[in-house]
């Protein structure tokens, strides 16, 4: 491939791409993030490349592989453009029909629509389906139309055009002055104006500045930014070489976690691409700019994913955070003036560079411009990605994005931030969704992360989780840190157990206190929130689990006890066989046995469960 | 030399000193078990926590990690700063029960009781052993390995630390005393690390003054004549 030294070039390359492109021509997309993965896309996928290869209209067809397009819940996702006709839950068995009905003959397979859960109603055309109506995809919405192992692909979509307006049209203190009216906040949890960032980096001193792409995502059931990484490697690397431009630097980093294989590969595929087309390296665009980008693939430590821990491992340290009175933007990688955004910050720069920062800033809240998206899982019917515009309510985001709790449960919290983070109950389900206001709700954006619970969950069970993943990720530097989230997950277990008491409560409140205020880092720092919100919203069921020895949940298995209701028993001995702990005592009837109804003998009951699940006639009961 | 305030009292503190060193120097006392002025801070045992007013903002701060800034007012005895210190003191009692220097440690703060279940560690973690071996000796024989609350300090796969010079200076510098050292003839082991060296003699006294393996370790870095180490330091002088 050809450099690529001016604009001009760049605009001449994109308009032969496009024309190459017939905007009627029939794409079968098929999603191949990584929820579609998990549900089987790759034999979706082959069984199209099989239909197509065999029927001699199959030439016309373009079939393309993109990148997660975030309605995980109902994949794999196969959308038929131009007409953007969703098909969802696909099997390799539908390919045939799909290509036969819908692609030659526009017949619409209607087995194989979204249904709208409440009216049943069946939803032909992706934007017409809720769950993305609400949405607002200003920075995840290519995700689904492009090949993120093609260059050409983000080109024709209009991807590298923010880069040529920035580095030839724009002084390096325009584009810092354009993002901070923009005010991007930073999206990796901290919410720090990456503007004001820039800005401190450019002005410190050092000949050599570095930047660094945080990929190193590591909340439970977060994956916006391996997402976008995987999905759209390219508008994370323009964001960032616009972001070296403005800073100064001519060295980057993406700092990736190893266990996000396909991210490593996507972006490293991108890097070759954007380096063969002179679009980093030297002097890109003719501009005299330098810029090159490494890939630093991380262990997956949780701490990494702090900033100073996050440098340290790049530089080949222990991944150990350090008090940060001086800042990284002064001292960071190898003691060098360094700034670090993550991805989806990255991935905001092109945006607003194109768009202005006028218009950015008219999407959001007072303190929170833009969007923001966040992974949706838990106990709610469409699990998947979201892009929200900020100051969306949580209702929003639950019941219309969401689908609202599946099985006709109540709603009970929601859980944002990621392990850090906390609760926020039903009362404040019409809490707006930004910085501040999260923050103020005892929790926290994170990097937006957010779990839904309905009430079969514990929110004492909830805090001992999240403690204990962060017992086990704390880095172990500090006292504080290190042994606060080791104490607070022995007492919720306590508590879980029965063995509360009390007082400790209070411990608990104190303990979470000394814990935040008294850490080095912020993973210290947050730690106590999943503890601190849970008993400033939910103090009663801590109570419940201390004083009455109850779990209103059923979750805390030490408080459940189990009987079977001999009058509903039909002895047929299930339970009996499932039981590891032999201590349930019948006899199975049969034609010629009589059969006595069983038993369960408390003193063996290991209090697993599994009796009341092998029962198929409700006869286990559990209190 | 920067001056700032500490419980109202002007002091002085050298460019890229910390807070901590220039309370201790001004007779102010903080508790600490993980600072030594030998090697760099580092903020593990959060027990020098001091509060922080810098641009009308006040924080809660381990006071070694700070670095001495112009016109920020420190405060090293109020309400929250001793209300967090007795937590910290709470959890290293409730790790390693038995350590004599926490125990006084924590009569002086004013910790009565330990709430939490006791463990039954010896070491704190705070890490100096290793910061010493690895800054002042340059022997880098010991350091951090897991992370959590499984975190440890030992030797590379908890084996014989084989970098080791038994030099004694951990030994020394450790806050609780729970570092080893043992000579017996003409050996001397420092037992944490599980490493034992045979000792020189020296040609004229006929003492023995220092492990084989240490002195021919500092004389290969200092570049010494090969009978530099023959002769004890006192009969040497």
């Amino acid at each position: 491939m050809e450099r690529i030294n001016s604009p001009q070039t760049l605009e001449e390359f994109r308009q032969a791409v496009i024309s190459k492109r017939d905007p009627n021509q029939a794409v079968i997309t098929i999603c191949t993030g990584t929820g579609c993965h998990a549900s089987g896309c790759h034999q979706v996928v082959a069984a199209f490349k099989k239909v197509l290869s065999e029927h001699p209209e199959g030439k016309r067809v373009n079939l393309r592989m993109t990148g997660c397009h975030g309605f995980c819940e109902k994949g794999p996702l196969v959308v038929l453009h131009p007409k953007k006709i969703l098909y969802q839950k696909v099997k390799p068995e539908n390919a045939q029909e799909i290509f036969e009905e819908t692609v030659l003959k526009g017949e619409i397979i209607d087995s194989l629509l979204y249904a709208h859960p409440t009216t049943g109603e069946k939803i032909v055309h992706e934007d017409e389906v809720p769950f993305y109506k609400k949405q607002m995809r200003i920075i995840f919405g290519n995700n689904g139309s492009i090949d993120p192992a093609s260059i050409e692909d983000y080109i024709a979509v209009g991807g590298y055009r923010a880069l040529p307006k920035a580095l030839l049209s724009m002084t390096p203190e325009a584009i810092i002055k354009e993002v901070k009216e923009a005010n991007l906040r930073g999206r990796g949890g901290g919410g720090f104006p990456a503007g004001v960032k820039w800005e401190s980096c450019r002005k410190a001193h050092g000949d050599t500045k570095h930047v660094i792409c945080n990929a190193d995502e590591g909340d439970p059931g977060a994956y916006m930014d391996r997402s976008l990484l995987e999905g759209n490697p390219h508008s994370v690397l323009e964001g960032m070489i616009i972001g070296a431009f403005a800073i100064g630097s001519h060295e980057g980093y993406v700092y990736v976690r190893n266990e996000y294989p396909l991210a490593v590969i996507n972006i490293g595929i991108a890097i070759q691409q954007a380096k063969d087309l002179g679009l980093l390296g030297k002097n890109i665009l003719g501009s005299g700019f330098d810029f090159d980008v490494k890939i630093s693939r991380g262990g997956g430590a949780f701490v990494c994913g702090e900033s100073s821990a996050l440098v340290a491992s790049v530089a080949g340290d222990v991944g150990e955070p350090r008090a940060k009175h001086i800042h990284l933007v002064e001292s960071g990688l190898w003691d060098r003036p360094t700034n670090l955004n993550n991805v989806e910050t990255w991935a905001n720069v092109p945006v607003i560079i194109l768009n202005g920062a006028k218009w950015y800033a008219g999407i959001g809240t007072e303190g929170s411009k833009g969007t923001k998206i966040f992974s949706l899982v838990g106990k709610v019917n469409n699990t998947g990605l979201v892009e929200v515009p900020m100051g969306i309510t949580l209702r929003e985001i639950v019941y219309e994005i969401g689908g609202g709790i599946p099985g006709g449960k109540k709603f009970k919290a929601v859980q944002t931030g990621g392990p850090s983070g906390g609760c926020i109950p039903e009362s404040l389900i019409d809490l707006t969704v930004d910085f501040d206001r999260l923050t103020e709700a005892g929790s926290m954006m994170g990097s937006g992360g957010m779990i839904v619970m309905d009430e079969s969950t514990c929110m004492v069970d909830v805090a001992k989780y999240f403690m204990n993943f962060l017992k086990d990720e704390s880095c172990g530097k500090c006292t504080s840190c290190r042994e606060g989230t080791k104490r607070m997950h022995e007492i919720l277990t306590d508590i879980s157990e029965g063995k509360g008491t009390i007082d400790q409560i209070d411990l608990l409140g104190e303990l979470g206190w000394a814990t935040a205020e008294a850490s080095l880092c912020q993973l210290g720092g947050t730690a106590s929130n999943p503890v601190l919100s849970t008993l400033r919203y939910f103090r009663k069921e801590y109570e419940d689990h201390i004083l009455n020895k109850r779990c209103l949940a059923k979750v805390c298995r030490s408080l459940l006890t189990y009987r079977i209701l001999s009058e509903a028993c039909k002895m047929c001995g299930a339970c009996a066989k499932a039981c590891s702990a032999d201590a349930i005592i019948g006899k199975k009837k049969s034609k010629k046995v009589e059969g006595i109804p069983y038993k369960i003998d408390a003193e063996k009951c290991i209090k697993c469960g599994m009796c009341f699940e092998s029962c198929k006639f409700g006869a286990v009961e559990v209190q | 030399m920067i001056p700032f305030v500490i419980d109202g009292q002007p002091v002085e503190g050298k460019e890229e000193s910390n807070l901590l060193q220039v309370a201790l120097d001004a007779g102010i006392e903080i508790p600490n078990l993980c600072y030594n002025e030998s090697v760099k801070p580092y903020g593990a045992c959060r027990l020098c926590l001091v509060e922080v007013v810098r641009n009308k903002r006040s924080r809660l701060t381990a006071s070694c990690t700070y670095p001495v800034q112009p016109g920020i007012e420190v405060h090293t005895r109020t309400d929250k700063v001793l209300r967090a210190r007795r937590m910290m003191m709470e959890l290293l009692l409730a790790m390693c029960p038995g350590d004599q220097r926490l125990q006084e440690m924590a009569k002086e703060m004013g910790v009565k009781e330990v709430r939490f279940k006791k463990g039954d560690k010896d070491c704190i973690l705070c890490g100096l052993c290793a910061r010493v071996c690895d800054e002042v000796v340059g022997a880098h024989a010991i350091q951090f390995y897991s992370r959590g609350d499984r975190r440890e300090m030992g030797a590379p796969f908890a084996g014989e630390a084989m970098n080791c010079i038994a030099c004694g200076a951990c030994v020394i510098v450790c806050p609780v005393n729970v570092i080893g050292m043992e000579e017996k003839a003409d050996e001397r082991t420092i037992t944490r690390w599980k490493r034992t060296l045979k000792m020189k003699q020296c040609k004229v006294c006929g003492n023995t003054f220092a492990p084989w393996f240490q002195v021919e370790n500092f004389r290969e870095k200092a570049n010494l004549p090969k009978d530099f180490f023959d002769v004890c330091y006192t009969c040497r002088s």
